[in-house]
C-alpha cells in the first residue's frame, strides 16, 4: 500500500509499487492533466510537484512518493476563478496551440521561479528543458518574465 | 471523399453549401440553417446556440490541432451574426455523416484539416451561416413586430426597429427565427470596413481549458468500462507476427487478453501500418508491462536488409543516369551551353517523423451494429472510413467525436491508429483506449520522405540565370497509393509550378524513384520542406559564384507584382512580386546590408505555398570550434487579410521554430530494417534554448480574402538559417540536419 496526498486529497494505492506515479495519477485517479509524452523523462509533460519541487511524474514508481505530498496541474491554483500567477502569465501571453506540453510547462516554471525570481534569459535556457512540438517557446520565454513580475507584485499569491 | 448528394435539390431554400474538400472533392453539405434543424429551442440551425441571457455557443466543425482554428472559424459566424465575441463560447462538433440514396453527405459541411485550408475552405461557409441566422433573427422580429424585415437592423445581440424604437434581443427570437424557411436570397455579407471581429486581435478561446489541464485530448478519454491497450510492433520494417508465447504476460496482474493483429500486405495499400500483438489490460502500465513480457517471433521481412546509407547510395546512383523528365520547359540544353558560369549542387533531406506530442490514440467502442469512436485526428471522415474497413459496420453506424489534437503536423491525417483500436474492440467485445508509446510512434510512423536533390544553374554574362534544372532522387509518398501509376509518383516530390517556374526559361526538372520499407506521408508543408530549402540554398550559391547579392538576384528574379499560372497547392495563381515585397521587408528589418564582424551573418529565405507567401531573416553567430547561436529571427507572412491575427503569429513563431528544430537535429535512419531511433533523446526537438528571444512576427497585409497560414510559415525557415551560417562562417550546408557538420 502506498500512501501519499494529491491536492487536497489522501489517497491510497494498493497496486503495483513499481507503477509509475505518472499512471497512478491519470489512470487510477483520473486528473488527466497530467501528461504521457516519452515515459523516459525526457519531454516534462508528466512534470508535477513532490513536496513543492518538479518530478517527472513518468521514471518515478509510485511507491517512491509514499507519505509525500503531490501537487498536479488541476491543483495548482487555490481556485477555479484565481489561476496561479503562473497560469495568469500563460493566459495574458496566449502561449498555448495544441496545449498538449503545457501543464508540465506551467508545473516546470512554477519550480523554477521558486529558484529564480528574477530569472535572465540565460535562466531559462540552462532550467526549462520541456519538449513544446509546436514551438511556442518564445512565448513560454516571455510568460515566464511576465509570471515573475506579477509574483514579485504580489498578485495571485 | 466520397459525398454524392443526388435526391437533395441544390437551392437556396436549403441552404446547400457546396465547398472544396481537404482532399480536394467537391464536398455538398445539408443546409445549417433552416427550419427544423436546430436540436433545442435554443438552436438556429446546427452550429449556432443562443440563450435567453444573450450567451452564444457556437459549434466548431473543424479538428483543432493548435493552429487555432476553433477560435477564428466561430469569429467568422460572429462577425456576420453580430453577437459580442466576449458572449461567445465554442463547442466541438463531431463528425456530421448522413447517409444518402448512394453515398454519404455531411451535414456539418465538409471535416478535416491538413494543406493549411482549414480557414480559406470555410471563409464563405461560415460567414454564410452568421449572416444566414442573423436575417432569419430579423424576420423574425420583423413578423413579432409586424414590420418589414428592411425596417429592422441589429446590434450586437439585439434586433432594433428603428422606426417603432423597438429592440428584441436575440435570445428572445431564437425559436421563431428557427421555424423560418430561409429565403432563396442569400443576405449579403458585410464589407471589411465594417469588421468589428475579423481581424481583430483575440486571445485563444479555452486557452484557461488548457492551463489548468481540464482540456481532453483523446488521450484523456475515460469512458465507462473501459480497458486499456497497447500494440507489441515488429522491430523491423513490415515484419509479421509469425508466433508468440504470452504465458508470462497474461502472469501480469490486469492483463485480460493477447491476441494477434493482421497487417497488409508489405507495400500495399494499408489500413494500418503493419501486424502486431495486442495486450488488453484494466490500466495502461498493466498493458504496457504485458507487452514487455511478450516473447514474439517475426515473419523474416523483405525489408531486413534495408539501410540508410544504401538508400543515400542508390539515390546517389540514380543520378549518374537519366530520370523521368516531369518538366522541361523552353530550350534547356542549349540554354546551359550558352552560360558563361554553371554552379551545380547536391543537398540531401532527410526522412523526419512528426512526433506529435501527443502519442496516438484512439478509444473505440464497436458493438454489433455500432462504433463510437473517440480519437485525436485531422481526419474524421477519415476515421469514419477506417473504423468501417476493419468492423463491416456502415458508416452512418459509427460515431466519430473529435478532440482537441496534440500536435498534427500531417501525422493525423492517416487513421491507422483508430483502425486498430476498432480492430481491437471488435476482438474483445469491450470499449478500449489503444494509446501508443513514444517508441510505437518514433519507430512507426508516415515519415517525410528523404531525397538526394542535385541542383544546376547556369548564369550569362550579365548574371541573369537562363538555365536551372532540378533532378531529385526520393522514396515518393505516394508509393503505397491505390491507383497510383508510377510515372506519377514524382507528383508527391516536385511540384512544376513552384519557384522557379516561370522565372526562367529554360528550366527542367527530372525525378527518380528509390524505395525503402520505411512507410511515407505527408508532413507539414509537404516536399516545399525539402524543396525551399534546396532551392533557397542553392540560390544563394549562385548567387555567391556568379558574383551577384543574395537579396539582389532574388529581386531580379522575382520582380514585381503580376499573376503567374500555378496548379496545386494553393492555385490557381502565383504572385511572385508579393515574395518580393516580404524579402525586402525581412531584410530591411534584419539590417541585411550591414557589415558583420567575422563569426556573425544573416541569410534570407521565401517561399510561397497553400496560397500564401512567407519570408525569413535570421542572424546566427558561429565560433571557431564551431558553435552555432541563433540569435535573432524576423519572420513576415502575407496571408491576404489575417482573419485571427493572434493565431497568425503563434503560427509564425511554432512554423519558424519547427523548421530550425527539424533543421537542426532531426533524422530518421534505417539499419537492417530497423528504424535506429526510437524516442527523444535520440530525436532531438529543439528546446527553448536554441530559440532567442529576440524573435519578431509581421503579418503584411495584402488583401480582402485570408489564405492558409500552417504550413506556409515552415518552409523559408530552414534555408534562410543555412544561408546564414554560410555568412558567417563559409560553411555550405547541403545535408541536413545540421548536427555536428560545423565543428571544426
Amino acid at each position: 500500500m502506498t500512501s501519499f496526498k494529491i491536492n487536497t486529497e489522501s489517497v491510497d494505492f494498493d497496486g503495483d509499487p513499481g507503477t509509475p506515479l505518472l499512471w497512478v495519477i491519470r489512470d487510477h485517479l483520473n486528473l488527466t492533466g497530467t501528461k504521457y509524452g516519452c515515459g523516459i523523462g525526457q519531454c516534462g509533460s508528466c512534470i508535477v510537484h513532490v513536496d513543492g519541487r518538479a518530478a517527472v511524474s513518468c521514471v518515478m514508481p509510485v511507491s517512491g512518493v509514499d507519505g509525500r505530498s503531490i501537487t498536479t496541474i488541476e491543483g495548482l491554483a487555490a481556485t477555479q476563478a484565481e489561476p496561479h500567477p503562473v497560469q495568469q502569465a500563460w493566459l495574458e501571453l496566449d502561449v498555448p496551440q495544441c496545449g498538449f506540453c503545457q501543464p508540465g510547462q506551467i508545473m516546470a516554471t512554477v519550480d523554477f521561479l521558486k529558484r529564480h525570481p528574477r530569472p535572465t534569459d540565460e535562466d531559462i535556457d540552462k532550467n526549462i528543458t520541456n519538449l513544446c512540438r509546436c514551438g511556442t517557446y518564445v512565448r513560454i520565454r516571455k510568460a515566464i518574465h511576465r509570471a515573475a513580475e506579477l509574483m514579485a507584485a504580489g498578485e495571485g499569491t | 471523399m466520397s459525398a454524392r448528394v443526388h435526391d437533395i435539390t441544390l437551392n437556396r431554400r436549403q441552404f446547400l453549401i457546396v465547398g472544396s474538400s481537404v482532399a480536394g472533392g467537391l464536398v455538398l453539405g445539408l443546409p445549417a440553417i433552416g427550419a427544423d434543424h436546430g436540436d433545442s429551442e435554443r438552436m438556429i440551425g446546427y452550429f449556432i446556440e443562443i440563450a435567453s441571457d444573450g450567451s452564444v455557443v457556437i459549434g466548431s466543425n473543424q479538428p483543432e490541432l493548435g493552429q487555432g482554428v476553433r477560435t477564428a472559424l466561430p469569429m467568422l459566424v460572429a462577425e456576420e451574426l453580430d453577437v459580442e465575441w466576449s458572449k461567445v463560447s465554442v463547442r466541438q462538433m463531431p463528425l456530421g455523416i448522413v447517409k444518402t440514396a448512394d453515398g454519404y453527405t455531411w451535414k456539418y459541411g465538409g471535416q478535416g484539416v491538413g494543406g493549411s485550408t482549414g480557414l480559406t475552405s470555410n471563409w464563405d461557409y461560415m460567414r454564410q451561416i452568421g449572416a444566414t441566422a442573423r436575417q432569419q433573427l430579423i424576420r423574425a422580429a420583423a413578423e413579432r413586430l409586424g414590420v418589414r424585415a428592411h425596417q429592422c437592423t441589429t446590434r450586437p445581440g439585439v434586433v432594433t426597429c428603428g422606426s417603432l424604437g423597438t429592440e428584441i434581443p436575440y435570445g428572445d427570437l431564437v425559436a421563431d427565427a428557427a421555424q423560418l424557411d430561409v429565403p432563396d436570397e442569400a443576405p449579403p455579407l458585410k464589407d471589411i470596413d465594417d469588421y468589428r471581429i475579423i481581424g481583430t486581435q483575440q486571445k485563444t478561446i479555452d486557452a484557461l481549458d488548457m492551463v489548468t489541464g481540464r482540456t481532453r485530448f483523446g488521450i484523456d478519454t475515460v469512458e465507462p468500462d473501459m480497458r486499456y491497450a497497447v500494440i507489441a510492433r515488429a522491430p523491423v520494417l513490415n515484419a509479421r507476427v509469425k508466433s508468440f508465447d504470452d504465458n508470462d504476460a497474461r502472469k501480469i496482474d490486469g492483463v485480460l487478453d493477447v491476441f494477434t493483429i493482421e497487417g497488409p500486405e508489405p507495400g500495399a495499400p494499408y489500413t494500418i501500418l503493419a501486424s502486431g500483438v495486442a495486450v488488453v489490460a484494466d490500466s495502461t502500465w498493466a498493458a504496457m508491462k504485458g507487452r514487455d513480457a511478450l516473447q514474439i517471433q517475426w515473419h523474416e521481412s523483405a525489408n531486413a536488409t534495408d539501410s540508410s546509407e544504401k538508400f543515400w547510395r542508390e539515390n546517389e546512383a540514380a543520378l549518374e543516369t537519366t530520370g523521368q523528365v516531369v518538366l522541361d520547359d523552353g530550350d534547356f540544353d542549349t540554354a546551359m551551353a550558352s552560360a558563361v558560369k554553371v554552379v551545380e549542387g547536391r543537398y540531401r533531406v532527410p526522412f523526419v517523423s512528426h512526433a506529435p506530442l501527443e502519442p496516438q490514440n484512439c478509444y473505440a467502442y464497436v458493438q454489433e451494429d455500432r462504433c463510437h469512436i473517440i480519437a485525436p485526428t485531422q481526419m474524421p471522415s477519415g476515421a469514419s472510413r477506417a473504423a468501417a474497413a476493419v468492423t463491416g459496420i456502415p458508416r452512418e453506424h459509427i460515431h466519430v467525436d473529435m478532440t482537441r489534437v496534440g500536435g498534427g503536423f500531417g501525422r493525423r491525417l492517416t487513421n491507422d491508429y483508430v483502425a486498430e483500436a476498432a480492430m481491437i474492440s471488435k476482438q474483445t467485445g469491450w470499449p478500449i483506449k489503444l494509446l501508443w508509446s513514444r517508441e510505437d510512434d518514433i519507430r512507426n510512423d508516415f515519415y517525410r520522405p528523404g531525397g538526394l536533390h542535385e541542383l544546376r544553374a547556369g548564369v550569362d554574362a550579365d548574371g541573369k540565370v537562363v538555365a536551372w534544372t532540378q533532378r531529385l532522387a526520393s522514396g515518393s509518398k505516394y508509393y503505397r497509393r491505390p491507383n497510383m501509376p508510377d510515372e506519377n509518383l514524382w507528383q508527391a516530390e516536385l511540384y512544376p509550378d513552384d519557384f522557379p517556374k516561370g522565372l526562367v526559361d529554360n528550366l527542367r526538372l527530372e525525378y527518380f524513384h528509390n524505395t525503402i520499407g520505411l512507410p511515407r506521408g505527408s508532413w507539414r508543408a509537404p516536399a516545399h520542406t525539402a524543396n525551399a530549402f534546396v532551392i533557397q540554398s542553392f540560390l544563394d550559391e549562385l548567387a555567391h559564384a556568379s558574383g551577384q547579392d543574395p537579396l539582389q538576384l532574388r529581386l531580379d528574379m522575382l520582380g514585381d507584382e503580376r499573376e503567374l499560372p500555378y496548379n496545386g497547392h494553393g492555385g490557381p495563381t502565383f504572385n511572385p512580386g508579393r515574395l518580393s515585397r516580404l524579402i525586402r521587408f525581412v531584410a530591411d528589418r534584419i539590417d541585411y546590408g550591414v557589415e558583420r564582424p567575422a563569426g556573425r551573418g544573416v541569410g534570407l529565405a521565401t517561399h510561397f505555398t497553400f496560397g500564401g507567401y512567407a519570408a525569413h531573416a535570421i542572424e546566427v553567430t558561429v565560433s571557431d570550434d564551431g558553435r552555432l547561436g541563433i540569435e535573432r529571427i524576423v519572420a513576415a507572412i502575407d496571408c491576404g487579410l489575417a482573419v485571427h491575427p493572434n493565431a497568425v503569429r503563434a503560427q509564425l513563431e511554432g512554423g519558424t521554430i519547427d523548421g530550425l528544430s527539424t533543421a537542426l537535429g532531426l533524422e530518421i535512419t534505417v539499419r537492417d530494417g530497423k528504424v535506429q531511433q526510437s524516442n527523444f533523446h535520440d530525436y532531438p526537438l529543439a528546446r527553448i534554448a536554441a530559440i532567442p528571444a529576440a524573435f519578431e512576427t509581421h503579418i503584411l497585409p495584402y488583401d480582402d480574402v485570408p489564405t492558409g497560414v500552417g504550413e506556409i510559415v515552415l518552409p523559408s525557415a530552414a534555408p534562410a538559417l543555412a544561408n546564414a551560417i554560410f555568412a558567417a562562417s563559409g560553411k555550405r550546408i547541403r545535408n541536413l540536419p545540421i548536427g555536428d557538420q560545423l565543428a571544426a
